[in-house]
């Protein structure tokens, strides 16, 4: 009997289970076609890209597959002093000079080692020109042609970058560089990524509370005001949606450029003294303008989408009670609105920290953020540095998505 | 009709009037008294104003015209947070962020009530709904029933001398709902509370009030007790809106006293109350209720007209048949008989004579 209860079978014997997903298997089947060519399309073109680059952050083999004679001697003597490598060393580092010029590969064996030990291109291409024509020692005939081939610091880099497999992108990324003691933190000025970094984040945040703030009234509007008032404010609402983002960019620049028409306006009512202009273009407050105006339905849509389904009567229930109106919106509405906050501000947020055609555009030299310079190290072909420092962002992204879901909970999340 | 405030009234309605959009009126004069501890329905159809009015006492909508006084102090512009009303709302209103407890210590949070004291009274309120376990739930975590109890609580833990109910039970089935009923009348004696509750449910307007302010259009068509409210329609939209109700179209034949003598279109004639009819030859309208309608001459007072029938359809109802006669002409006149041992039965096709005692036929406005 207790077997019977266990297994149950169908009228003709078979076990339940068996006969559920044969009966559900065709639909269940059915519906996985239908994704499938989305999933096939975000497989192709954002997983695969996405592994590629985390992939390029840590892979680089322009100096491995262009030096084989120094690879080799490397493998051989992992313990090697690099404050003063042997003869043997040095003969092989000219073998494979010679070899990258006669292979053209000078370049991206230099941009490498460049990386790790700046103005190593320049080096490279110095020996290369000179390798076909040095007679032993080499050391001291290499030395000639440049003092700093005796570097150890570019013994350390050339030992690293011998292997294809290296996380010093993201050294680099975190402002770290190799000195000839080591890696060590970079000079004060040098440091620019990690600056760059907190910079962005703390835009990003900025940009997230003025969306907030800006938001919040307008989708309480729109949650209050009857259906044919509501749509005319929601069509405003998603005008920039519409708009192409140059145009949207192009209008600030029209109007709060030096001679634009905000301070026009300014100095024609003699607000302003006409030396006095205020520059709210091409730096850090024409970013923020800029970019709080283009993120702004990313806070509104979630809120108002939270806030058309709180009934009216709490609101009144909670005064009905004697609370003051200020006590009901704080008491009341605002934790009732808790979800639509967090998942405009997270959506806000993210979008902020990875934007970078609005800086570009309206940013000038002060209001670059990181993905500007992840751009620039693109359009320069250092992708494995680019790649290094998205990834950080990516990290740092999914670092704050995972705290987020601890104090808030994903689940609660609401995009509308 | 009107009824003259009178200077004792706890809650007062004199001359209020409200519009919208300034071209309608949804309350046209209102004019209405409710004396302390009283238990006051108003009842209607949507869209007749009884809400409007709720609203207005509860500071939510603002009167357009007259005035509002409650416990002789007028009320227009004082803010909702300061009238010290309790509201039960149609869908609870339970705070969904807040437990239970929570729930009820927020009106005495913002009173500024010590945590003791606090404690003390959410304990009584939950007990008196018989949910004293259930301080730590949230309201997701009730069933219907229950939160009605919550929302009940919260309105009376902070001591409101006046509650208001707006269809507190028009979310629940109805075992339930008779089960509330039953509770919400009990409390409102033990506490001596006044309570003006609205419904668009007759039966339970006519359960639980102490008095019933029928409204349509924007008005009170009448303001009575229940029983008078039922036996006793004052206009042909009480009588119809108030439980079941054949209505018979004719002339005044005869007019004398208490008594009218009404020719149908079809000849007949009937006896009946005169209530809001003037003169002779006017028409009218007479409203019979179905229980109160005789089949056996019998137990008819001498003299009574009794007119043709014929039975159309038995419909069996268990406690009672509900016979389906064709009556001067219409075929939906109503008659109620009790499913008692020995009770006649009548077959369709069946000829029947009807009649009633005049003080039940009540010969209205048409």
């Amino acid at each position: 009997m207790a077997d019977a209860a266990q297994i149950l079978t169908t009228a003709d014997g078979r076990p339940l289970k068996a006969a559920l997903a044969a009966a559900q298997g065709r639909a269940k089947r059915r519906a996985f076609l239908l994704v499938l060519p989305l999933l096939l399309f975000v497989l192709l073109t954002f997983l695969v890209p996405i592994a590629y680059m985390l992939m390029r952050s840590v892979e680089h083999d322009g100096f491995a597959a262009s030096a084989p004679a120094l690879v080799e001697w490397f493998d051989e003597n992992p313990d090697f002093d690099p404050a003063n490598p042997p003869e043997e060393a040095f003969a092989a580092l000219v073998q494979d000079l010679a070899r990258m010029q006669e292979e053209r590969t000078t370049g991206i064996a230099g941009t490498r080692i460049n990386y790790s030990v700046p103005g190593s291109i320049s080096m490279f291409k110095k020996g290369a020109r000179e390798a076909a024509g040095l007679e032993p020692p080499y050391k001291e005939a290499l030395l000639a042609v440049d003092a700093n081939f005796g570097r150890p610091a570019l013994w350390r880099g050339m030992a690293s970058a011998s292997n294809a497999y290296t996380a010093e992108f993201y050294l680099v990324a975190s402002d770290r560089k190799l000195t000839d003691a080591g890696w060590a933190r970079g000079g004060d000025k040098e440091r620019i990524y990690l600056y760059l970094f907190g910079k962005t984040f703390m835009i990003s945040a900025l940009i997230t509370v003025i969306c907030l703030l800006l938001a919040f009234p307008v989708a309480h509007l729109l949650a209050t005001l009857p259906m044919s008032k509501a749509a005319l404010l929601m069509i405003l609402v998603l005008l920039p949606f519409w708009t192409s983002l140059l145009v949207r960019t192009t209008a600030w620049i029209v109007l709060l450029q030096e001679q634009g028409v905000v301070n026009n306006l300014l100095v024609g009512l003699g607000l302003l003294d006409d030396k006095g202009r205020l520059s709210m273009m091409y730096n850090m407050t024409g970013t923020v303008v800029a970019m709080t105006h283009v993120l702004l339905p990313f806070m509104i849509l979630p809120l108002y989408s939270v806030m058309r389904v709180i009934p009216p009567s709490y609101a009144r229930a909670a005064r009905s009670l004697g609370a003051t109106s200020w006590t009901t919106f704080r008491r009341v509405y605002l934790p009732q609105t808790l979800p639509g906050i967090a998942a405009g501000s997270l959506l806000v947020f993210i979008l902020a920290v990875g934007y970078y055609i609005t800086p570009a555009l309206v940013g000038g030299a002060d209001g670059q953020l990181i993905s500007n310079l992840i751009q620039f190290h693109m359009s320069k072909s250092n992708w494995s540095l680019a790649a290094a420092i998205a990834a950080m962002l990516l990290a740092a992204i999914l670092i704050l998505y995972w705290i987020y879901d601890r104090l808030v909970g994903i689940d609660r999340l609401k995009f509308g | 009709m009107t009824v003259e405030p009178r200077n004792d009234a706890f809650v007062a309605f004199e001359h209020v009037q409200k519009s919208y959009d300034g071209v309608t009126l949804v309350v046209k004069d209102l004019n209405l008294s409710i004396g302390k501890g009283e238990f006051l329905t108003m009842l209607g159809p949507s869209g007749s104003g009884k809400t409007t009015c709720l609203m207005m006492l509860a500071g939510f909508e603002t009167a357009t015209n007259g005035e509002i006084r409650l416990d002789g102090r007028p009320i227009n512009q004082v803010p909702p947070h300061k009238r010290g009303i309790g509201m039960v709302f149609q869908n609870y209103a339970l705070f969904p962020h807040m437990t239970v407890g929570e729930n009820l210590a927020f009106p005495l949070e913002v009173r500024g009530m010590g945590k003791s004291d606090r404690e003390a009274k959410i304990k009584r309120a939950l007990d008196m709904v018989q949910m004293g376990a259930f301080a730590n739930r949230r309201p997701a975590q009730l069933s219907g029933g229950q939160q009605q109890r919550i929302a009940l609580a919260r309105a009376l833990v902070f001591d409101p001398k006046l509650v208001l109910m707006d269809e507190p039970l028009g979310a629940l089935d109805k075992q339930l709902r008779e089960h509330m009923q039953f509770e919400i009348k009990h409390l409102h004696e033990n506490l001596g509370i006044t309570v003006v509750y609205v419904t668009h449910d007759q039966g339970e307007a006519l359960t639980m009030s102490d008095r019933v302010a029928v409204f349509n259009d924007g008005r009170i068509q009448q303001l009575a007790p229940p029983a008078d409210l039922y036996e006793r329609p004052e206009n042909s939209f009480v009588a119809q809106f108030i439980g079941e109700n054949n209505k018979l179209l004719g002339t005044i034949e005869e007019l004398s006293g208490d008594k009218a003598l009404v020719r149908l279109a079809t000849g007949e004639l009937i006896d009946a109350t005169p209530v809001n009819v003037k003169e002779k030859g006017g028409k009218t309208l007479v409203s019979i209720r179905p229980e109160r309608v005789e089949f056996k001459p019998e137990i008819m007072p001498p003299g009574a007209h009794m007119i043709d029938a014929e039975v159309l359809e038995i419909i069996y109802m268990g406690d009672i048949l509900r016979v389906v006669l064709k009556v001067a002409g219409s075929d939906d006149f109503v008659m109620k008989m009790r499913n008692t041992l020995g009770q006649t039965r009548l077959e369709p096709g069946q000829k029947i004579k009807v009649g009633w005692h005049p003080q039940d036929a009540r010969a209205l406005d048409p």
